[in-house]
């Protein structure tokens, strides 16, 4: 990977820092009038999420990071490691369960994932924005309840729970949107 | 990219090239009412500055051999108006300084800068503090010394603490590789990261009395330590102006050029040419004085109230 100098350094870079992948969210350009120029940058952990601070002189350089996204499906999992297909060249990668650990809740065998692969090796794996999944427990609803705001949590076939309408039963299809964890509607 | 070609329209709003307008207008008005003569110099220069942090860009004319410069500042021409008898003198220019690109910084750029002879900092501090009064509407400024305010604001004492105690709070705001930072380099990251934001607020502040490896092109006032006689005004943060009492003597001003080159090579910085008629000038006799240099345009942004430069200038370098 190439190496970046700090005329280079912009928000969308993804860097490697202390040997984690990270990605610049905000570059400053920090210089009194008399005296040394520092850039300022904050970056993401990609592996952690944290986001933190570290100020360079304009002589340093950062080293890039071999990160990318592909839509990838999701296959199956043995237990202990989940198993995705490249779209395009059909090759196999297998993912730690902690890499999957948010997604697993959401995704069903054969759907479409955003994967992101650093040096080739999966570190995220993002479900698609909707699912459509089965209600697989949830009580029945008693029209009138609005004890609890009017809706109740239900067991979908993924192992999420998610609270849903009163009116919506058991074995019916629902829509969630994994970015919120939010019933949307019947399927 | 499909919308490469729109970058030929202005960044700023045409209300806020008015307000820059106007603004310019008035800095004229205020030094027309108080017999301060506009002046023009050279914005390309046989010499150019040697300090260390700022790089000139160099460009040749036709048949020329040797480089010319785009001044960083008007200051060494200005000089040798003041050593000619000018009086004060007052200009508003482009200047360049390469690599100084950010929110805050455009590699080109407008600067105010004026002289007052006979006159020592604190009264040229004065007279800043009336012109800020009258084009922002800003409430009088406070005074602070540099000491007393990273005292206030980083908690240490900027001429008595060790190398290692400046090295280990610099630490805290997480600098790479600070082993090669030296004592200034340090002194001027704690005042970036963590005095600077809390200068300005509610009122202008002026930081005065540096210490005296800072002293560019001020003059060093003998004491226990000594100081630069030379200040800066932060408005919300933002660095706005520096000025100095100057320095007049001609063997000090090449003893000091002569240092910034030796500490140039030791860097693999370029080596630039020393300004010899600056140096005649001030062996024929610079008289006494204070000047400043305020950014015209960090000065809109703070009228406009914009943190981004390129808010208030028409054709930021990306788009020139």
């Amino acid at each position: 990977m190439p190496s970046y100098n700090m005329n280079q350094v912009k928000v969308g870079l993804r860097i490697l820092i202390d040997g984690d992948p990270c990605i610049i969210v905000d570059a400053d350009f920090v210089k009194p009038g008399k005296g040394q120029a520092f850039t300022r940058i904050k970056y993401r952990n990609l592996k952690t999420d944290r986001v933190n601070e570290k100020t360079m002189r304009s002589s340093d350089m950062v080293d890039g990071a071999d990160v990318v996204e592909k839509p990838m499906q999701y296959l199956y999992n043995d237990g202990s490691h989940w198993y995705f297909m490249d779209q395009e060249s059909f090759e196999q990668l297998a993912a730690d369960g902690h890499v999957v650990v948010d997604a697993a809740q959401w995704i069903k065998e054969e759907d479409i994932c955003l994967v992101t692969l650093f040096d080739g090796n999966p570190l995220v794996v993002q479900p698609p924005n909707f699912v459509e999944l089965e209600i697989v427990e949830t009580d029945p609803g008693v029209r009138g309840d609005t004890s609890s705001g009017g809706t109740k949590p239900a067991t979908l076939e993924t192992g999420a729970v998610v609270r849903v309408p009163l009116f919506v039963q058991q074995g019916e299809r629902i829509r969630v949107d994994t970015r919120t964890g939010a019933y949307v509607s019947r399927a | 990219m499909a919308d490469e070609r729109s970058d030929w329209r202005p960044t700023a709003t045409l209300e806020v090239l008015r307000v820059r307008a106007e603004t310019l207008a008035s800095l004229r008005g205020f030094f027309a009412e108080r017999g301060v003569l506009e002046v023009e110099t050279p914005a390309l220069s046989a010499a150019t500055v040697t300090d260390l942090h700022l790089h000139s860009v160099a460009c040749r004319l036709d048949g020329d051999h040797r480089p010319l410069y785009l001044q960083t500042s008007p200051e060494f021409a200005m000089k040798r108006l003041l050593a000619a008898g000018s009086g004060p003198i007052y200009q508003i220019c482009k200047v360049f300084r390469d690599g100084e690109r950010g929110r805050r910084h455009n590699p080109e750029f407008t600067m105010l800068e004026w002289y007052r002879p006979g006159w020592d900092h604190h009264r040229l501090m004065d007279e800043i503090d009336d012109l800020l009064q009258a084009v922002l509407g800003v409430e009088a400024a406070e005074r602070l010394s540099y000491a007393d305010a990273f005292r206030r604001h980083a908690g240490v004492d900027p001429h008595a603490a060790s190398d290692g105690e400046l090295r280990s709070r610099a630490a805290a705001v997480g600098v790479s590789d600070i082993a090669e930072l030296d004592r200034d380099d340090l002194l001027n990251l704690l005042l970036s990261h963590t005095v600077e934001a809390r200068l300005g607020t509610g009122r202008p502040t002026f930081l005065f009395d540096y210490p005296a490896s800072q002293a560019a092109l001020a003059r060093i006032r003998p004491g226990d330590p000594p100081v630069a006689e030379r200040f800066e005004v932060f408005i919300d943060g933002i660095e706005l102006a520096n000025g100095f009492h100057e320095l007049t003597d001609p063997e000090e001003q090449r003893r000091r050029f002569a240092a910034d080159l030796a500490e140039r090579r030791r860097r693999g910085l370029p080596e630039v040419p020393v300004d010899e008629r600056l140096l005649a000038a001030l062996a024929a006799g610079l008289p006494g004085c204070a000047g400043v240099a305020l950014g015209v345009d960090r000065l809109i942004m703070l009228k406009v109230g914009t943190r981004d430069i390129a808010d208030i200038i028409a054709f930021p370098i990306d788009r020139a």
